[in-house]
């Protein structure tokens, strides 16, 4: 590697431990994972983001061997598993309900995998030992799962798939079943976990903030398909699609046509009676092309005069606004009745807020601070 | 705790008269001195004496014990297969009309069911005895096994078996260490079930014992056509004495482990 930075995805000298190669999976008429390729590295967090019934628990089972490809093949490690059945792959699972065996102690959950390898008794031993420090579990090991709480149960889930130190282990809605305030912590204990045993994790997930946080890549599905994969800065900042620009934050989506007008930078017309918009991008548009610029809410500025020097600038009136505590939210109506959200950081107290609902406002926003996606 | 309301009271006065008087009424006569049923002559236990020494009852009393436990054993058996298969077996070719046929036995008359096992066991020559009342017992238990067990196996989560073959199990593994611990109290149940339908069974047993083998009812049934001996009584009354020992048993079993289990959740919500 060339760098501290951890991106094997971008040297192409590096060899990826999981290869999906051209997959398809059916099920009767339905289609559930539509001709997709995707290459996961070793040591990644990767994440597979989407709504539900976008095919993302469907990968996962192919990849524990739940289930097998229609076509095309599932390579690990530069060996195809499609035959091999789910006890014979290097691969574990932690389940979304945690399936721990009601019947078992939780120190015999986490032994469960060691012992159909025949393990040696004092290494079994000191195996589960070593997962229960690690999950802080060690004086819970002689309870039943009924008698530990949730998070609790969630960490033995965590404890017992990685005891066999699995090449790959797959997370199936690992936190689905916390409250939020323990998500957010169990968030940073799973990376911390994941950084300290060195496991290539992938975890499927519909929470996209959940993604956002403990991947290094995340991929983004739709109806069987991957619509982007990438970092999480790149996938929020540059989405390839209105689809990811609209599932993953808030945007607003403006419908316009594109004209070039110098280098990178266009002008978009959206609106009768209102000035053209401009933004750059990379990517290039024809003349008086359909197009959608992207703008995130904390990316326009809102003020009481319009701005001496922005570049785009429109005026409306306040119609909501959203308090969230540490943001607000302000919907702002333009007068053709578009609606475009602008959000600040509620640095002042909120008796000092400078706009209240009906007062006419500015939005501005610079030419970089939008992303300019085709139809 | 509420008084119940006149109404309510006389409701349940008579409905469990109606259950319980003819069965008491059993009990009282199986202590009578006299020799004849339905006159009482003072408290006694020498039925009971009578009934340990008459070898024909013993005898019926030992068949009807191994043909209970034979055949609800092998019940048990092919009930949790034929259970596991219809529940899990995803959908394979004519699995609703599997599943509506193991069913069926359920309401069939068992004088069908005892007539035509004993066609076929006429038919495939087999000697009318022990064995015969064993696979006959069989037949008509297995569905109430599997009815019970398939019960239990539609609420069982799936992903404990797929998590015991992700982590290494055999699919033969993951049944016996995951699977069969998890759903064992209905297995239990199923099995119990099997054995008492084998106890009380008369139709069935008639038609498929021979006169080597003569089941408990069987016995009662002809001794009473003989008349009524305070010895039948007496035999009965042990019979409801083994039957009220299991049932109380198997509820308070039952009962304590859910209250415990019930602490054990209210424990683990308050450590949250």
């Amino acid at each position: 590697m060339n760098s501290d930075v951890f991106a094997p995805w971008e040297d192409p000298q590096a060899k990826p431990l999981i290869q999906f190669q051209n997959v398809t999976k059916r099920f009767g008429d339905f289609t559930a994972i539509d001709n997709l390729s995707l290459d996961i590295f070793e040591k990644e967090f990767f994440a597979l983001l989407g709504p539900s019934g976008c095919g993302k628990t469907t990968m996962m089972r192919m990849l524990a061997g739940f289930e097998t490809p229609t076509e095309g093949h599932i390579m690990l490690g530069g060996q195809d598993i499609d035959p091999i059945p789910p006890n014979k792959r290097a691969v574990n699972m932690m389940f979304q309900s945690y399936a721990l065996f009601p019947h078992l102690s939780i120190w015999e959950n986490i032994a469960f995998g060691l012992r159909r390898d025949n393990m040696p008794k004092r290494d079994l031993e000191d195996r589960v030992e070593e997962m229960l420090r690690l999950t802080r579990l060690t004086q819970f090991a002689r309870r039943k799962p009924h008698q530990i709480s949730g998070g609790q149960r969630q960490r033995v889930a965590l404890a017992r798939s990685l005891a066999k130190a699995p090449k790959l282990l797959l997370l199936d809605e690992p936190l689905g079943a916390l409250d939020k305030k323990l998500r957010q912590d169990t968030q940073f204990e799973l990376m911390d976990i994941q950084e300290k045993t060195g496991t290539t994790f992938v975890i499927v997930t519909h929470d996209q903030e959940e993604a956002m946080t403990v991947a290094s890549r995340v991929a983004v599905m739709d109806q069987g398909q991957l619509m982007q994969v990438a970092t999480p800065d790149r996938i929020y900042e540059n989405p390839n699609s209105v689809y990811v620009a609209d599932f993953i934050g808030d945007v607003n989506i403006i419908e316009g046509r594109a004209t070039a007008n110098g280098e990178d930078t266009y002008q978009i017309d959206w609106a009768e009676g209102q000035a053209p918009l401009t933004a750059t991008s990379a990517k290039g548009f024809a003349r008086g092309q359909a197009c959608h610029l992207a703008i995130r809410p904390e990316k326009v500025t809102i003020s009481a005069d319009r701005p001496a020097d922005a570049i785009n600038a429109v005026q409306g009136k306040v119609h909501d606004i959203a308090y969230l505590g540490n943001l607000s939210t302000y919907h702002v109506e333009l007068p053709n009745g578009t609606i475009i959200k602008a959000q600040t950081a509620n640095t002042r107290r909120i008796s000092r807020r400078s706009f209240t609902w009906e007062d006419p406002v500015w939005l501005s926003w610079t030419a970089t601070a939008a992303v300019l996606l085709a139809d | 705790m509420n008084r119940l309301s006149w109404f309510n009271a006389v409701s349940l006065t008579l409905g469990f008269a109606f259950l319980y008087i003819p069965m008491i009424i059993l009990i009282i006569f199986s202590f009578n001195e006299s020799k004849l049923v339905t006159v009482w002559a003072g408290f006694s236990t020498k039925w009971y004496g009578e009934l340990v020494q008459n070898e024909a009852f013993l005898d019926a009393a030992w068949v009807t014990i191994r043909v209970a436990v034979f055949s609800s054993t092998l019940a048990t058996i092919l009930g949790t297969a034929a259970a596991y298969v219809l529940v899990r077996g995803g959908r394979f070719f004519g699995r609703t009309l599997f599943s509506g046929m193991i069913y069926a036995p359920l309401v069939m008359p068992e004088v069908i069911t005892g007539l035509s096992l004993l066609l076929l066991f006429i038919g495939i020559g087999l000697d009318r005895g022990i064995l015969t009342i064993v696979l006959a017992h069989t037949t008509f238990s297995m569905c109430f096994v599997s009815v019970v067990v398939s019960s239990r196996l539609v609420t069982f989560d799936q992903s404990l078996e797929e998590a015991a073959l992700d982590l290494g199990c055999s699919p033969a593994q993951a049944f016996r260490l995951v699977t069969l611990p998890i759903i064992a109290p209905a297995v239990i149940s199923g099995w119990l079930l099997a054995f008492t339908l084998s106890l009380d069974d008369l139709v069935i047993a008639s038609f498929t014992s021979g006169p080597s083998a003569t089941t408990l009812p069987i016995k009662i049934f002809s001794a009473v056509r003989l008349g009524v001996s305070p010895e039948i009584n007496a035999l009965s009354t042990l019979m409801i004495a083994v039957v009220t020992v299991g049932v109380i048993t198997a509820s308070l079993v039952t009962k304590r482990a859910m209250m415990r289990q019930k602490q054990d959740e209210m424990a683990a919500a308050r450590a949250e």
